[in-house]
C-alpha cells in the first residue's frame, strides 16, 4: 500500500516536473506548428467547435502544451486518457469522451511531414543466423 | 487491364504472371520488385542475366539498383551491378567491328578517328577495379524528397574493367595546350526516340581525364561489355559521379572550357556552392551551383544481410567495403549503440587506386534484444560520415549517411 502511494507520488512528480521543464524551455517548435487554421491565444490549441470542451476536459490538470507537442493516433490519444484516468484521477469523460478523441485524432494525428534526420528501420525481414 | 493484372496492392496477381510468363517465354521472376501497378510490356535487356532480388526503380529507362547483401563480392559480378539509364539503350543492332571511336573538339591538333579493333591492337590494355556509384545514390533519405530517381543504398559497384588508358589516345591524338574539360557522347536514345535529341553528354576536367584509370572499356570481369552497361565500349572514370562514364561511347570532345552538353547544367550533377536549408529554392545558375567532382567517403554493410538473428554468446563476423571518391580509407568503425561507442575494423589496401577496400569485424552482442550495426569510414584526409543525412540539396545528391543493420541477439 505505502509502495503504490509512493508510486503514484513519484509519478506525479515526474509528470509535474515534466510540465514545468516544458514549460521553463518551451516545447521543440517542430512538434508545436499550428495544424488548424486558427489557434485559441491562451493555450494555443486549435480552435474548432469542440474546442470549449476539450479545454475544460484536458487542461484542468496540466498545461496544454502536453497535447501541442505530441501527435498519436486516436487508439493512442484513447489510451493516455485511460492512463490518467488509472494514475491521475482523471475522471469519466462520459459522452465527451468520443468529442474529446475526435478532436485530438483531428488536429493532434501522427504527423507525415515530420522531419527525421534517420527513420527507424522498416520492414526488417527477421531469418537465424546460421554459424 | 489493371483490374486483371494487379492484386489489391498493385502488385501483378499469380494469373498475370503465368501469362506474361507465356508471352516472354521465361518466369517473370522481379514480380516482386517492379513499381506498384506497373504493367510490364515484355522483357527486354534491362533484367537479363541479372539476380531475381535487384530491385527495379524504372524500367523506361532501366534504373535498377542492388540490395546491399548482394554487393558482398570483392568483385562486383554483372548479374549485381546497379543500372542507372538516363535513356534508352541504343535499339540498332551494334557491330562491335564497325564501331568507332572519334575525338575531336576544340582543343585537338586534328580530329582522329579509331575503330575498336585499333584501339585494341595500337594501345596497351589496362585492367582496374573502380567504384563507379551514381551521384543520387541515397537520395531516397532526403527530407523534403528531391526529384530524381529514389535510390536508397545500391547504386554502387566495384567492378574489374579492362580497356586502354583515355591519356594513351589523347597523347597519339595531339592536343593543343588549352584543353580543359572532355565530354563523352554515346548512342543511347532520348526517352522521346528523337534523334536530335543527346540524353546525356557528361565529362570531367582534362586532369582527370588523364589519370591512369581512366579508362575506355571493352570488358567488364573479363567478358564483353553487356548491352546494359554500355556495349561495346564506354568511358570508365573511378571515384566521381559515374555519370561521367559515359555509355555506348562513339565520340569525345576535347574541349577548350568546361563542357556543356545534356545534363551538365542546372542543378545536374551539381550541388549548391553555399550551404542552404532543407527545401530551400535557389536559382539554377552556376554561380549557385558546382559540378560534383570527388564523391564522398562511404561504406557499406554486406554480410550479414539485415535481419539477422543470432544466439547470444555468438560471435557477429561483418564484413563490408569502404571508398572515398578520389582518395583512400584511413579507418572504418562499427558500433552497435548508435554511435557511443565504436570498435575498429579491419581494413585491406585497395586492390589499385579508386577500388573499393574491404573491412571486416567481430562483434559481440552484450545481451538478449535487439540491435542496429553502424559502420562508418574515415577517408585519408580524416573526414567521416555522418550518421544523420548530411546536407539537403535540391538535386538529392551525395548521402553518404552511415549504413546500419538490423540484429537480435536471441
Amino acid at each position: 500500500m505505502i509502495k503504490k502511494l509512493l508510486l503514484i507520488i513519484c509519478t506525479i512528480g515526474l509528470f509535474v516536473a515534466a510540465v514545468q521543464r516544458e514549460q521553463k524551455y518551451g516545447t521543440k517548435p517542430s512538434s508545436t506548428q499550428a495544424l488548424a487554421d486558427s489557434v485559441d491565444a491562451e493555450t494555443g490549441l486549435a480552435l474548432d467547435p469542440h474546442f470549449a470542451i476539450v479545454k475544460a476536459q484536458c487542461t484542468g490538470c496540466h498545461s496544454p502544451k502536453l497535447i501541442l507537442q505530441h501527435r498519436f493516433t486516436r487508439d493512442e490519444w484513447l489510451s493516455k486518457i485511460r492512463w490518467m484516468q488509472r494514475n491521475h484521477k482523471l475522471w469519466d469523460l462520459g459522452e465527451t469522451e468520443k468529442t474529446v478523441l475526435d478532436y485530438l485524432a483531428k488536429h493532434y494525428a501522427p504527423n507525415q511531414t515530420a522531419y527525421s534526420r534517420r527513420e527507424a528501420l522498416r520492414n526488417v525481414k527477421w531469418y537465424p543466423l546460421e554459424k | 487491364m489493371k483490374e486483371t493484372l494487379h492484386n489489391r496492392r498493385g502488385f501483378l496477381k499469380k494469373s498475370a504472371l503465368t501469362t506474361l510468363a507465356g508471352i516472354v517465354g521465361t518466369e517473370i521472376v522481379f514480380a516482386e520488385n517492379m513499381p506498384k501497378n506497373h504493367v510490364p510490356l515484355a522483357f527486354d535487356e534491362g533484367l537479363k542475366g541479372k539476380h531475381p532480388d535487384m530491385i527495379v526503380l524504372s524500367d523506361k529507362p532501366w534504373n535498377v539498383e542492388t540490395p546491399p547483401h548482394l554487393l558482398d563480392d570483392a568483385v562486383t559480378p554483372i548479374e549485381r551491378m546497379f543500372i542507372r539509364n538516363n535513356g534508352l539503350v541504343p535499339e540498332e543492332k551494334i557491330d562491335p567491328k564497325a564501331w568507332s571511336l572519334t575525338i575531336k573538339g576544340e582543343s585537338v591538333k586534328a580530329p582522329k578517328t579509331y575503330t575498336l579493333s585499333e584501339l585494341k591492337t595500337k594501345f596497351k590494355t589496362y585492367t582496374y577495379q573502380l567504384v563507379l556509384e551514381c551521384g543520387g545514390n541515397g537520395r531516397s533519405g532526403f527530407v523534403p524528397q528531391t526529384s530524381g530517381n529514389q535510390w536508397d543504398q545500391g547504386a554502387v559497384s566495384c567492378a574489374e574493367w579492362t580497356g586502354v588508358r583515355l591519356k594513351d589516345i589523347l597523347n597519339d591524338v595531339g592536343l593543343k595546350d588549352d584543353a580543359v574539360y572532355i565530354g563523352y557522347y554515346g548512342k543511347d536514345l532520348h526517352p522521346s526516340r528523337d534523334p536530335s535529341k543527346v540524353v546525356i553528354s557528361r565529362g570531367v576536367p582534362i586532369k582527370k581525364a588523364l589519370e591512369d584509370e581512366t579508362l575506355v572499356a571493352w570488358a567488364v570481369n573479363g567478358q564483353e561489355l553487356p548491352l546494359m552497361h554500355g556495349f561495346p565500349l564506354r568511358l570508365v572514370i573511378g571515384g566521381w559521379p559515374a555519370s561521367v562514364s559515359g555509355k555506348w561511347l562513339h565520340t569525345i570532345a576535347i574541349r577548350n572550357k568546361e563542357h556543356d552538353g545534356a545534363k551538365m547544367d542546372g542543378q545536374s550533377y551539381r550541388v549548391p556552392r553555399q550551404p542552404i536549408s532543407p527545401g530551400e529554392k535557389l536559382a539554377e545558375t552556376p554561380e549557385n551551383f558546382r559540378i560534383i567532382e570527388s564523391m564522398p567517403v562511404k561504406s557499406l554493410i554486406t554480410s550479414p544481410k539485415s535481419g539477422a538473428m543470432l544466439d547470444l554468446g555468438k560471435t557477429l563476423s561483418l564484413r563490408g567495403h569502404a571508398w572515398a571518391g578520389d582518395l583512400g580509407i584511413k579507418e572504418v568503425q562499427v558500433s552497435i549503440d548508435y554511435g557511443a561507442t565504436w570498435q575498429k575494423a579491419n581494413v585491406q589496401p585497395p586492390k589499385n587506386r579508386l577500388a573499393w577496400q574491404h573491412w571486416s569485424a567481430q562483434i559481440q552482442l552484450p545481451k538478449k534484444g535487439y540491435y542496429e550495426v553502424w559502420a562508418r569510414a574515415t577517408d585519408a584526409n580524416g573526414v567521416t560520415q555522418p550518421m544523420v543525412i548530411p546536407a539537403w540539396n535540391p538535386g538529392g545528391y551525395l548521402n553518404n549517411a552511415c549504413h546500419r543493420i538490423a540484429v537480435k541477439a536471441v
